[in-house]
């Protein structure tokens, strides 16, 4: 594989793209395809047939607002039809080139899609996942292929610690300063993986990456494996997910037979494997030592760090461990630069984050936004607000470990240390809307049993002090509970935020600690209200 | 100096504690000198006083009787003492705890009877969900575990609180002892 | 020509100077200095866990809680192994042990002879106020010799590590997460029909409490048997130097 060839496919799937007139996205992820756009892609496809259109049906990744699925969007003018049925395919295809299907229209001069930056979900929505050809018509490849030409794998770390970019995982680390410590860290052999285990209730931000856009991934890693000397990397994705696994095995097939994944990448001495991993609907392998023990075919439990896996990972060799919406910057910051990165977002978050909102929401979907943002912005304005006229209570991100945030805070802009500093935490990108109907004391008893349910059971301050916590929640929303039981609640909130051994116990208690220091008064009410006798009674 | 009133109990337990209360023999004697018993099931008043300084417990809490027992005991009393691994820790009696009342009540009086299978409903106290230790029902001021403690162990935390000391325990008792 | 580094580091525990070779941990330190640090899953001989978290100590300059049987020394460190903070924490987690499982000191076996129950006595643990949770758990006695009651279960992991590093059977393991892990015989049989277990009784010494028991012994009989451990972790170490 030499720049010529990527050229020849590029101009080559460009020339055929020419021929066609009019171009239909159907968007083809989990959420939308739930609601039968496959077969709406089928009745497109056929309709486009017989009417004899220069027309081309394209199965694309996420268009972003999942609660219109199944999204379909018209190109070259960008009409975006919404909560299309198989039914209306005829008519759609005859209004190609005519004015849309007004009924249908879903209008993207909003600020859903117009305040939105794409850097992770460039090609989501725009490329056709299963085809490589067309992941490099938009420049594909390209950037491992000048990495690996032109570059020495010191000079690729140097470009992404200068771009800033953080882990996309959650915490926060710098992805310069860890790719250098794999790279220093001294072993006969090293590994990459990329941590798709996925699990925070209500995000699916790595899941649209992953079938969407799952070439982006490929090259990411290859480009890390390049910079950090590994030859081997592993994708370790939940089995939850299983169409984000056959997108990737597919990718996988179709980068080996190009030659820009496998031996002798791009002709060159770099040789790089990656080979998907499943995991079996374990929250915590998520976390890293966990998820290196899950690989290696142990039961999949966190081990004290350090060492951390830059040292001692994957079979005791330095192992870089990125989640996958890092992995999707890596492409973008090596195309075009680190410094037009790092102008993206905020002085200490650079670039941008991928959301998945949910919950009490006008906009259900995946967004992209430039760090910085406010989280007012992203309520009001890209999310449409609250339904039915309801008032906004709270917004909840980071996940199990992360913080509902109240009204008071929204103006916060959006950035790792910002969340921090409110009680919540940024997370992978899971984004919770509440409204004024849902109680503060149930919500974090759900998150709680989250918890409870998915500690592994290693430590004890997590195994049985999330048990405790949620039986005092439990209590408290059953109002049986008394003062001595909050005040216990928030006592044992401390000792396991601070002595379990993993990030899933240290911040199991986040959503007690934010919604008490928030919402301190509807525990309060539940305890007023309670009758402490019926606890004591006969089952 | 007028003498300190003092008062024992007997909630959900096996009697073991007053046994070893007993067991301070001569002491006994002396602390007469310091200490008036007020009420107990080894002296005769069938009320409990209206103040008292210092109440030991033996025993859980198991019933509604034990719970307002215990409940108008903690309002007279100046300090609590849990005595013992029941009244510490529910010990034996909690034992029926990973079972539900319906449960512990046929396998006692309707699986295991071979003669009149019938719970008893008639002039006994009901039973609580759980059988709980004194602490979690009523403040306790001083827990003194063991099973039962030593009569050494007993005569030591009586004479420190008599001193207006905290009893330390560590090297004298601990569950089960 | 670099400068050779130092393996032997100095640092200070609760204010002590000592000296320690670089791949000690500050547990190991400690005890050789005659500091106690709590510790329950942790037996010598035996690889470290890191669950138990009452080793936990402070680390100046580190705002993390460190497991002192993990942390290996450091040039300057300075370690604190017992302020008030820590006690609390220690406390709490050791009456989060005693709320999990159905701890009856007065009617167990290991009565006398359990680390559990003498920790709580040692760091003056005189009540859990944690509810206790009372769960439902079964006792597997299949076995010919031993038993196996879950209620009295730590889950330190000790019998899974012992069988596993020193007899090199790895007949017990953990089943289940969270709350709900338990440890069981091979893949879930009964201990008396497992095809692994070779009877070798070293699971039954090295548990902490009366979870495992040599059957025909009755209350405050079970009294354990560890010197075993660091004799054949000895005699394997200079077989492989």
């Amino acid at each position: 594989m030499m720049i010529e060839d990527l050229q020849k496919i590029s101009d080559a799937e460009r020339a055929e793209a020419q021929k066609y007139e009019h171009h239909v996205h159907v968007c083809m992820e989990t959420a939308c395809i739930a609601s039968r756009s496959d077969q709406v892609k089928q009745a497109l496809t056929e309709a486009a047939e017989r009417a004899g259109k220069p027309c081309r049906v394209k199965g694309v990744g996420c268009m972003g607002l999942c609660s219109a699925g199944p999204l379909v969007k018209v190109e070259p003018d960008g009409t975006m039809y919404k909560g299309v049925t198989p039914e209306d395919a005829d008519e759609i295809v005859q209004k190609l080139g005519d004015s849309p299907v007004s009924r249908l229209e879903c209008d993207t001069n909003v600020p859903f899609f117009q305040r939105q930056v794409k850097i992770v979900l460039e090609n989501s929505g725009e490329i056709d996942p299963e085809r490589i050809e067309d992941y490099v018509a938009r420049d594909g490849y390209l950037a491992l292929y000048t990495a690996l030409t032109t570059m020495t794998p010191s000079e690729v770390i140097a470009q992404v610690a200068k771009s800033g970019l953080r882990g996309r995982g959650g915490a926060g680390f710098s992805t310069g300063l860890k790719w250098t410590t794999v790279a220093k860290s001294p072993g006969e052999r090293k590994f990459v993986i990329c941590n798709a285990d996925e699990g925070d209730p209500g995000a699916f931000m790595d899941r649209s990456v992953l079938e969407g856009d799952p070439h982006a991934i490929l090259e990411g890693m290859t480009i890390a494996g390049y910079a950090v000397g590994a030859s081997q990397g592993y994708i370790y994705v939940r089995a939850e997910y299983p169409l984000a696994v056959e997108r990737l095995k597919i990718a996988i097939r179709q980068a080996k037979r190009l030659g820009v994944l496998g031996e002798n990448i791009c002709g060159t001495t770099f040789s790089f494997n990656v080979d998907i991993r499943l995991g079996a609907g374990a929250f915590v392998c998520g976390e890293e030592t966990a998820l290196i023990a899950s690989i290696e075919g142990r039961m999949g439990q966190p081990r004290p760090r350090p060492p951390y896996p830059a040292e001692h990972g994957l079979w005791g060799y330095p192992t870089l461990i990125n989640n996958v919406e890092s992995y999707a910057n890596i492409v973008p910051i090596m195309r075009k630069g680190a410094d037009w990165f790092s102008a993206i977002g905020t002085e200490k978050s650079k670039g941008t984050k991928v959301f998945a909102l949910t919950g009490c929401i006008e906009n259900t979907g995946l967004i992209e936004v430039p760090m910085g943002i406010s989280l007012r912005e992203i309520v009001f304005d890209i999310g449409g607000g609250i339904p039915d006229g309801k008032k906004f209570k709270a917004v909840q991100t980071g996940g199990p470990s992360g913080g509902c945030i109240p009204e008071e805070h929204l103006d916060m802009p959006v950035d790792f240390e910002s969340l921090l500093q409110i009680g919540s935490f940024m997370g992978s990108g899971g984004m919770i809307v509440m409204d004024e109907t849902s109680n503060m004391v149930d919500v974090a008893k759900y998150f709680m049993e989250f918890c409870m349910t998915e500690s592994c059971g290693k430590c004890v301050p997590c195994r049985v002090g999330t048990a405790q916590m949620y039986d005092l929640l439990d209590k408290l929303t059953k109002n049986e509970a008394t003062m001595a039981d909050l005040q216990l609640l928030e006592r044992l909130c401390d000792v396991v935020k601070y002595t379990s051994l993993c990030g899933l116990g240290q911040g199991a208690p986040n959503p007690v600690l934010s919604t008490l220091r928030y919402f301190r008064h509807e525990y309060l009410a539940r305890i007023q209200e309670a009758n402490h006798e019926a606890a004591f009674l006969t089952d | 100096m007028s003498k300190v009133r003092l008062a024992t109990v007997w909630l959900d337990g096996c009697s073991g504690c007053h046994m070893s209360f007993l067991d301070m023999d001569e002491r006994l004697i002396e602390l007469a000198d310091r200490i008036e018993l007020v009420y107990s099931p080894l002296v005769d008043p069938k009320e409990f006083p209206d103040s008292v300084d210092v109440t030991l417990v033996e025993g859980a809490v198991s019933s509604n009787e034990d719970l307002e027992k215990i409940r108008h005991i903690r309002k007279h009393t100046k300090i609590l003492v849990s005595l013992g691994d029941c009244a510490v820790t529910a010990n034996v009696p909690s034992m029926r705890n990973s079972f539900r009342v319906g449960e512990v009540l046929d396998r006692a009086y309707i699986e295991n009877a071979s003669t009149q299978q019938q719970i008893p409903n008639v002039s006994v106290p009901t039973l609580l969900r759980q059988v709980l230790p004194v602490h979690s029902v009523v403040p306790v001021d001083v827990f003194v575990p063991g099973c039962p403690p030593s009569a050494d162990t007993i005569h030591y935390a009586i004479t420190e609180l008599l001193e207006g000391r905290t009893p330390d325990l560590s090297d004298r008792s601990r569950f089960g002892a | 020509m670099k400068q050779p580094s130092s393996r032997i580091k100095t640092l200070k525990i609760d204010g002590q100077d000592v000296g320690a070779h670089e791949d000690e941990t500050v547990l190991e330190v400690a005890r050789e200095n005659g500091i106690f640090i709590p510790t329950l899953c942790e037996l010598e001989g035996l690889s470290p866990h890191g669950g138990c978290r009452l080793c936990l100590v402070e680390v100046k300059g580190i705002n993390k809680l460190l497991p002192a049987c993990v942390t290996y020394v450091e040039e300057g460190m300075e370690v604190t192994t017992n302020s008030t903070r820590l006690q609390e924490y220690r406390r709490t987690i050791l009456e989060l042990i005693f709320s999990e499982g159905n701890h009856i000191c007065s009617v167990c076996v290991a009565n006398g002879h359990c680390d559990l129950q003498s920790l709580a006595q040692k760091l003056g643990m005189y009540h859990v106020s944690v509810p206790y949770r009372h769960p439902r758990r079964s006792v597997d006695a299949s076995h010919e010799r031993f038993a196996l009651d879950r209620n009295r279960c730590i889950l330190c992991t000790r019998c899974v590590r012992v069988c596993d590093e020193i007899e090199g059977a790895h007949t017990w393991d953990v089943s289940g997460r969270g709350i709900e892990a338990h440890i069981v015989t091979d893949l879930n049989q009964p201990w008396g029909e497992s095809e692994t277990c070779t009877s070798c009784g070293k699971c039954v010494n090295v548990c902490p409490t009366g979870a495992l028991f040599e059957k025909g012994k009755a209350v405050a009989e079970m009294a354990k048997k560890r010197g075993f451990l660091p004799y054949l972790t000895l005699m394997r170490e200079k077989r492989t130097r």
